[in-house]
C-alpha cells in the first residue's frame, strides 16, 4: 500500500481535524457532531447544486461543440449563468396538481431520486481526508444507494396515471435492474484487485499506479463494461429509453412540472457525475495524483495539485466520454438493450471476474 | 393502348371507351359493372392495372361519382375509369378495397368529401373531418356557413365503432364493428408527439412493447386546399402547392404548371425547363438531407440532424438568391419561372456539388455503418413489392421494396428523358433499404445537376401567357416524381377561369395508410423507425 | 425606462414605444423597493430561460428546426431545451395552421402548460388563417383560442424573425410583475373568463 506520509499530497484532515478539535473544545460531543453534520449537509447541498448546474452547462456546451454550434453564450460571461437562470425559473414555476393520481407517491418520487444520488455523495472520495464517511464497506453502500433511484423512477411512472410514463417506468425498471448486475460485477472485480471494500483503501492501493494500468487486461474489460453499464444506469443515450423523447414524449417524468421536474433534471446530471466518480475511484485512482514509478520529480509535481481537483477533473473527463456517447450513437431498442446485457455483458463480466481472480492468485498483475 | 380499349369493348359492351385530354384511355362504366371490370383490369395479363394511382371524387352537380386512375407496373400504361353513383340522395357505390388495399383509405376520403358510401369497404368512417361534421365539404351544394361547423375548443366525440355497409338481397345494410378488442391496451400517440413528424395521430393497441394494431387518424392539418382551389383562378391555385409537402414545393409547382401548359398548349423555353429541373433536383437533395437528419434524430442520434442541415442551408441559400424565399418559393409559374436565376446560381451549384460527396461519405461514416443503427433498421418494417404496389407506396419507399416506380423514368416529363441518371432500386424493403435509397438518390440528383449546371441555355425564362388564364373544357392528369413519391394532380375545367375540380393525389397518404400493415408485431420503438423511414409529411396527406 | 437586452442595442428594436407604454402602465401604481428587486431577479430567470414546447403543425415548424441548427443556433439564448411535455415548457411557438380538428388539442396543450406560460403566434396561418383563411376547416387565427403574447408574421417567418419574436417575448417578461401590480397575467384571467377551460365530460 502507498505510503502517504512520504508524499507531498495535502491532507485535508489537517484542516478538518483542528475544526473538530476547536468545536469539541467548547461544545459537548453530541452538539459538536450535530454542528458538523449540519455544516457538511449545507456544504453538500451547495456542492450538489453547483455541480449539477455546472454539468448542465457543460453538457450544453459540449453538445453544441459536437454539433458545430456555439451553445449558450448570452446569459452571463460565456453563458455561464444560463443554467442558473434555468434553475431559478424552474424553482418558481407552477407545480401542477393533477387529478386521478396517487398524490403521495407522485410527490415522493422526485425526492427518492434526489436522495439516492445525494447519499452516494457521502462516500465519494473527494480528496485526501475529504470524505464524509469512510467505513469499511463504502463501495457496497454506494451500490446500494444508487439502486434506490430506480424506485423513484418506477414510482414516478406508476403514480402519474399516464400510459407514456408507465411504459417509461417499466422500461427503466427492466433496464436498471439488468445493468445493476454488470455494474456490481465489475465493481467486485476491482474490489478483488484492491483487496478491500473501503473507499480510502481502494484509493491508497492505487498510489503507485492506477488500477486501469495495474490490473492488466481484466481491469480494462471491467472498465469498458462499467462505462457501458454506467451509461445505461444513468438513463443516458444511447440507453435513454425511459425518457426517449421521440417515443415517449418525456418518459417517466412527463407529468412533472416545476421543481419536481427540476429534481429529475438535476438528478440525471448528478448520476452522471456519480457514475464517472465511481469509475474514477475504481480505475483512475480516485483523488490519487498520477504517479509513475521511478519518476520522483514528476510525481512530486503531480502531488502539489490539490486532490479534489484530481478527483473532480478525472470525473469530468470521464463524463465527457459519456456525453460523447450520447451525442453520437442512436438509441437502442428495449429488446436489444436487454440482449446486450444478459447475453453479452453479464457472461463477459462473470468471466472477467474469474480472470481477475486468476491474475491475483497467480500474481500476474502489476 | 389499343389493347385495353379492345378488351373492354369486348367484355363490357355497355362501357364507353375514349381518351381524356391528356391522352389517357378513359372508360365510362356504370356502378353495377364496376367491380367486375376492376377485377378484369387488375388480373388480366394484357391490362394488369395493379397500381391504383388515385380516386378522384367528383360532383357533376346532377350526379356524384368517382374517377379511378389506374396504372400497370408491367406495361407502364395508364387508364382512367369514370363511375357514377346511381342516386345523388343515397349515393352508394361498390368498393374496390378488396382489389387494391389502398382503395380503403381513398374511399374513406371520397366518403368524407362527397358522402359517397362504398359498399363492402371494411371501414367507412370519415377520414379528415370530425365524426360530427355536418355536410360534405366538396359537394357543390355544401353550406360553408361557419355557424354550422363552428370552431370549438370542446373535445371532439370519439368512438371506436366503425360502419360497414353490405348488400343483402338487393338492399344495403349497415352494420357496426369495433376497431379494437375490449381488452386492448390502447396508447394514443399523437397528434402532438415528437415522432409523428407533424400532427398525425396513431391509436396504438399494444401488448407490452409489441404493437398489435394501429388506427391512423388524420385531418389535424386538413386545410381544405382542394375546395379553396375551386374558388381561385388558375395561377392563384399554384401557391398552395408550396404548402403541402413543403420540401417538394418546387416539384409540385412544376407538376401543376406542366398540366396547365399542356391544357393551354404552351411551349416552355428550354432555359425554363432546365431551371425547373435543376430546382427540382436541388429540393430533392435538400429534402433527403432533412430526412436523414430527422430520421437519425428519431433514432436518438441527434447530432446528425445538424450535419445534414448544414448542406440543406447551403441549398436554401441557392434558392433564396433566385426565388427570394427559403421555403415557400412560388417559383415555377405557367409558362416558365417567376424570375430569372441569380447570376451566381451556377457557381453556387458547383460549390454544392463539390462538397456533397464528402458530406454523404461523412453521413455514412457516422451513421450507416454504426452497429446500433444497423440493428435498429435492418429487417424492421419489411414491405414486400406486392404490398408496396397494392398500397401504392411510391417514391423512395416503394423503390426500397423493389418496385421501379420513378415517374422520371416511367413517364418522363420536361427534359428528364434526355438526362443520364440511374433509378435507385433495392430489394430488401426494410427501413435500412428506405434509408439507403435516399442516400443514393442524393448522388443521382447530384449527377443530374452536374450534367445541367454547365449547360444552362440562354433564352427567355418565361414565355408570354394570356393575362387571364382560361383552360378549355376537359380533364387533365399529370404525374411527377416528388421527393416522397409520385405526385398526381387532376384538373377538370368547365371552360371558366377557375378549376371546376382540382384533385391532388399526394404520395404521403398511402405512406400513412401502410403504417398499420408494416408495424404489426413489432415494438413501439420500431414504430418510430418505420414512421421515420417512410418520411411522410402530414400537411401533404391532409391537404 | 429602457428595457434592454444583451443581444440587441435598444435603438434597433422596432416597437420601443409599445414596451415603454407597458412599463409606464406598470409603474403607475409604484413598487416597493424590496419587492421590486425580487421581481427583477425572478424576471431575470424567467426571461433568460425560455424553453419551448415542441409544437409544430406545418411549414413554420421546419423553419423552427432550422432555428435550432448551427446557423441560427437558438441555443445561444438558452432556448434549445425544447420539451416534449407541456408541463415543463414555458412557451408555445404556434408554428403552422391550426384547423378545426386541432383546436381542442391545441387548447388542451395550452391548458397543460405550467404557469407562467406564453404563446407566440408564428406565421400568418396562426395569426389569421393566412392563405387558408377562406377554408371551411381552418381557425381564423389563434387569438380566439388562447391569449397570444407575440405575433411573428411571415409565411413562413424567417428564422431571424423568429429570434426577434422570442427576444421580444423575453423583453415583455422583463417588465412583468410577479408580486402584485398590473400585468399581462390579469388580462388572461379575463380571457379565461370568456373562454373557459373545457371540461373533459367527467
Amino acid at each position: 500500500m502507498y505510503n502517504l506520509s512520504d508524499s507531498h499530497i495535502f491532507d485535508f484532515s489537517r484542516v478538518t481535524g483542528p475544526i473538530h478539535d476547536w468545536l469539541t473544545g467548547f461544545l459537548p460531543g453530541w452538539a459538536a457532531t450535530t454542528v458538523e453534520c449540519v455544516a457538511i449537509g449545507v456544504g453538500l447541498l451547495l456542492l450538489y447544486a453547483l455541480l449539477a448546474l455546472f454539468y448542465i452547462y457543460f453538457e450544453r456546451k459540449v453538445c453544441a461543440a459536437f454539433q458545430c454550434r456555439l451553445g449558450p453564450n448570452r446569459v452571463g460571461p460565456f453563458g455561464l449563468l444560463q443554467s442558473f437562470a434555468d434553475m431559478f425559473k424552474i424553482l418558481i414555476k407552477e407545480l401542477i396538481s393533477l387529478n386521478h393520481i396517487d398524490k403521495f407517491l407522485f410527490a415522493l418520487a422526485p425526492y427518492l431520486v434526489i436522495i439516492a444520488s445525494m447519499l452516494c455523495f457521502a462516500v465519494l472520495p473527494w480528496g485526501d481526508g475529504l470524505q464524509i464517511i469512510d467505513f469499511n464497506i463504502g463501495i457496497f453502500f454506494l451500490i446500494a444507494c444508487s439502486s434506490i433511484g430506480v424506485l423513484g423512477i418506477l414510482l414516478a411512472g406508476w403514480s402519474s396515471n399516464n400510459k407514456f410514463t408507465l411504459i417509461g417506468a417499466l422500461r427503466s425498471g427492466a433496464q436498471m435492474v439488468s445493468y445493476e448486475l454488470s455494474i456490481g460485477l465489475s465493481v467486485v472485480t476491482m474490489v478483488c484487485l484492491a483487496g478491500s471494500m473501503s473507499v480510502t483503501d481502494i484509493v491508497l492501493a492505487q498510489g503507485d499506479g492506477w488500477f486501469i494500468f495495474k490490473g492488466h487486461i481484466a481491469a480494462i474489460i471491467a472498465f469498458v463494461i462499467y462505462m457501458i453499464a454506467g451509461t445505461a444506469e444513468t438513463n443516458r443515450g444511447p440507453f435513454d429509453l425511459p425518457e426517449a423523447e421521440s417515443e415517449l414524449t418525456a418518459g417517466y417524468h412527463t407529468e412533472y412540472s416545476g421543481i419536481h421536474f427540476g429534481f429529475f433534471y438535476l438528478a440525471e446530471y448528478l448520476n452522471l457525475f456519480i457514475v464517472s466518480g465511481v469509475a474514477t475511484l475504481l480505475f483512475f485512482g480516485g483523488w490519487m495524483p498520477l504517479h509513475i514509478p521511478g519518476l520522483d520529480g514528476f510525481n512530486a509535481v503531480m502531488d502539489y495539485i490539490p486532490t479534489p481537483i484530481w478527483f473532480i477533473g478525472k470525473a469530468i473527463a470521464l463524463s465527457f466520454v459519456i456525453i460523447w456517447f450520447k451525442w453520437t450513437f442512436p438509441r437502442l431498442r428495449i429488446d436489444q438493450l436487454l440482449t446486450l446485457e444478459w447475453k453479452y455483458l453479464l457472461p463477459i463480466s462473470l468471466f472477467n471476474l474469474a480472470l481477475m481472480v486468476c491474475f491475483i492468485t497467480l500474481g500476474w498483475h502489476f | 393502348m389499343a389493347n385495353i380499349q379492345e378488351k373492354i369493348a369486348e367484355l363490357f359492351p355497355a362501357a364507353t371507351v375514349g381518351n381524356d385530354n391528356s391522352g389517357i384511355v378513359q372508360i365510362t362504366v356504370a356502378d353495377e359493372q364496376w367491380h367486375e371490370m376492376a377485377k378484369t383490369l387488375r388480373d388480366d395479363p394484357d391490362t394488369s392495372m395493379d397500381y391504383l394511382v388515385t380516386i378522384v371524387g367528383m360532383d357533376w352537380v346532377d350526379k356524384l361519382g368517382c374517377i379511378y386512375y389506374l396504372m400497370s407496373t408491367k406495361h407502364n400504361t395508364m387508364c382512367s375509369v369514370r363511375v357514377t353513383a346511381p342516386d345523388r340522395d343515397k349515393p352508394y357505390m361498390h368498393s374496390v378495397s378488396d382489389l387494391w388495399r389502398i382503395a380503403e383509405i381513398y374511399e374513406r376520403e371520397v366518403y368524407d368529401f362527397y358522402g359517397i358510401i362504398f359498399i363492402n369497404n371494411p371501414d367507412m368512417r370519415r377520414l379528415f373531418l370530425n365524426i360530427d361534421w355536418v355536410g360534405y365539404p366538396l359537394r357543390k351544394d355544401y353550406d360553408e356557413d361557419p355557424s354550422i361547423n363552428p370552431v370549438s375548443i370542446e373535445n371532439e366525440r370519439q368512438t371506436d365503432l366503425t360502419s360497414v355497409y353490405k348488400e343483402e338481397n338487393g338492399k344495403v345494410v349497415k352494420t357496426e364493428r369495433e376497431i379494437f378488442h375490449k381488452d386492448d391496451f390502447v396508447v394514443n400517440i399523437g397528434p402532438q408527439h415528437p415522432a409523428t413528424h407533424g400532427v398525425l395521430r396513431f391509436r396504438t393497441a399494444v401488448d407490452g412493447e409489441t404493437i398489435k394494431k394501429i388506427d391512423v387518424y388524420m385531418g389535424y392539418i386538413h386545410r381544405g386546399v382542394e375546395k379553396l382551389c375551386e374558388s381561385l383562378q388558375y395561377p392563384q391555385t399554384l401557391h398552395f402547392l408550396d404548402r403541402l409537402d413543403y420540401f417538394s414545393g418546387q416539384i409540385y409547382h412544376h407538376g401543376l404548371c406542366l398540366l396547365y401548359e399542356k391544357a393551354l398548349d404552351i411551349q416552355v423555353s428550354r432555359r425554363a425547363q432546365v431551371i425547373r429541373v435543376m430546382m427540382d433536383e436541388l429540393s430533392r437533395i435538400a429534402s433527403h438531407c432533412l430526412f436523414i437528419g430527422t430520421y437519425c434524430m428519431d433514432l436518438g442520434a441527434t447530432t446528425m440532424l445538424f450535419y445534414t442541415l448544414r448542406v440543406r442551408e447551403q441549398i436554401l441559400d441557392i434558392f433564396e438568391k433566385s426565388c427570394g424565399a427559403r421555403m415557400t418559393f412560388n417559383y415555377a409559374c405557367i409558362g416558365g419561372v417567376m424570375q430569372d436565376i441569380a447570376p451566381d446560381f451556377a457557381d453556387d451549384v458547383r460549390a454544392l456539388l463539390a462538397i456533397l460527396p464528402k458530406n454523404i461519405k461523412e453521413y455514412n461514416k457516422i451513421f450507416t455503418g454504426n452497429v446500433i443503427a444497423k440493428n435498429r433498421m435492418e429487417g424492421v418494417g419489411t414491405l414486400s413489392r406486392e404490398d408496396a404496389i397494392s398500397y401504392a407506396i411510391t417514391g423512395p419507399s416503394g423503390r426500397a421494396s423493389g418496385w421501379a416506380c420513378d415517374m422520371r423514368k416511367l413517364q418522363p416529363y420536361s427534359i428528364y428523358g434526355e438526362l443520364d441518371f440511374d433509378e435507385v432500386v433495392r430489394e430488401e424493403g426494410d427501413s435500412m433499404a428506405r434509408f439507403k435509397v435516399r442516400m443514393d438518390e442524393m448522388e443521382q440528383s447530384a449527377r443530374i445537376l452536374s450534367q445541367l449546371v454547365d449547360n444552362i441555355p440562354d433564352g427567355e425564362y418565361c414565355v408570354k401567357v394570356p393575362k387571364v388564364v382560361k383552360l378549355p373544357k376537359g380533364q387533365w392528369f399529370q404525374l411527377v416524381e416528388g421527393c416522397r413519391g409520385a405526385f398526381g394532380v387532376y384538373v377538370e375545367s368547365d371552360g371558366s377561369t377557375k378549376p371546376f375540380r382540382l384533385k391532388i393525389a399526394p404520395p404521403c397518404l398511402p405512406l400513412a395508410a401502410v403504417v398499420d400493415h408494416i408495424t404489426q408485431g413489432s415494438k413501439i420503438a420500431d414504430l418510430i423507425t418505420i414512421g421515420g423511414s417512410l418520411d411522410y409529411i402530414v400537411p401533404d396527406m391532409d391537404r | 425606462m429602457e428595457v434592454t437586452t444583451k443581444s440587441m442595442p435598444y435603438e434597433a428594436w422596432k416597437d420601443n414605444e409599445y414596451i415603454e407604454g407597458l412599463v409606464k402602465e406598470l409603474q403607475e401604481s409604484g413598487t416597493n423597493v424590496i419587492v421590486g428587486s425580487f421581481d427583477k431577479l425572478i424576471n431575470w430567470g424567467r426571461s433568460n430561460s425560455l424553453w419551448p414546447l415542441t409544437f409544430a403543425t406545418s411549414c413554420c415548424g421546419i423553419e423552427f428546426v432550422s432555428l435550432g441548427a448551427a446557423r441560427f443556433d437558438m441555443a445561444r439564448f438558452g432556448w434549445e431545451v425544447a420539451r416534449a411535455s407541456p408541463r415543463q415548457a414555458d412557451f408555445m411557438m404556434v408554428a403552422g395552421t391550426i384547423v378545426n380538428r386541432m383546436v381542442p388539442v391545441f387548447r388542451r396543450l395550452y391548458d397543460q402548460l405550467a404557469e407562467p406560460k406564453y404563446v407566440i403566434a408564428c406565421g400568418s396561418c396562426a395569426i389569421s388563417g393566412g392563405p387558408f383563411r377562406k377554408s371551411y376547416h381552418v381557425a381564423k387565427g389563434i387569438e380566439d383560442i388562447v391569449p397570444v403574447d407575440v405575433f411573428v408574421p411571415g409565411c413562413p417567418p424567417r428564422p431571424e424573425a423568429m429570434i426577434y419574436g422570442i427576444m421580444q417575448l423575453s423583453r415583455k417578461i422583463k417588465v412583468e410583475k410577479f408580486f402584485g401590480g398590473v400585468n399581462r397575467q390579469e388580462s388572461r384571467e379575463e380571457f379565461l373568463a370568456k373562454h373557459p377551460i373545457p371540461t373533459d365530460g367527467e
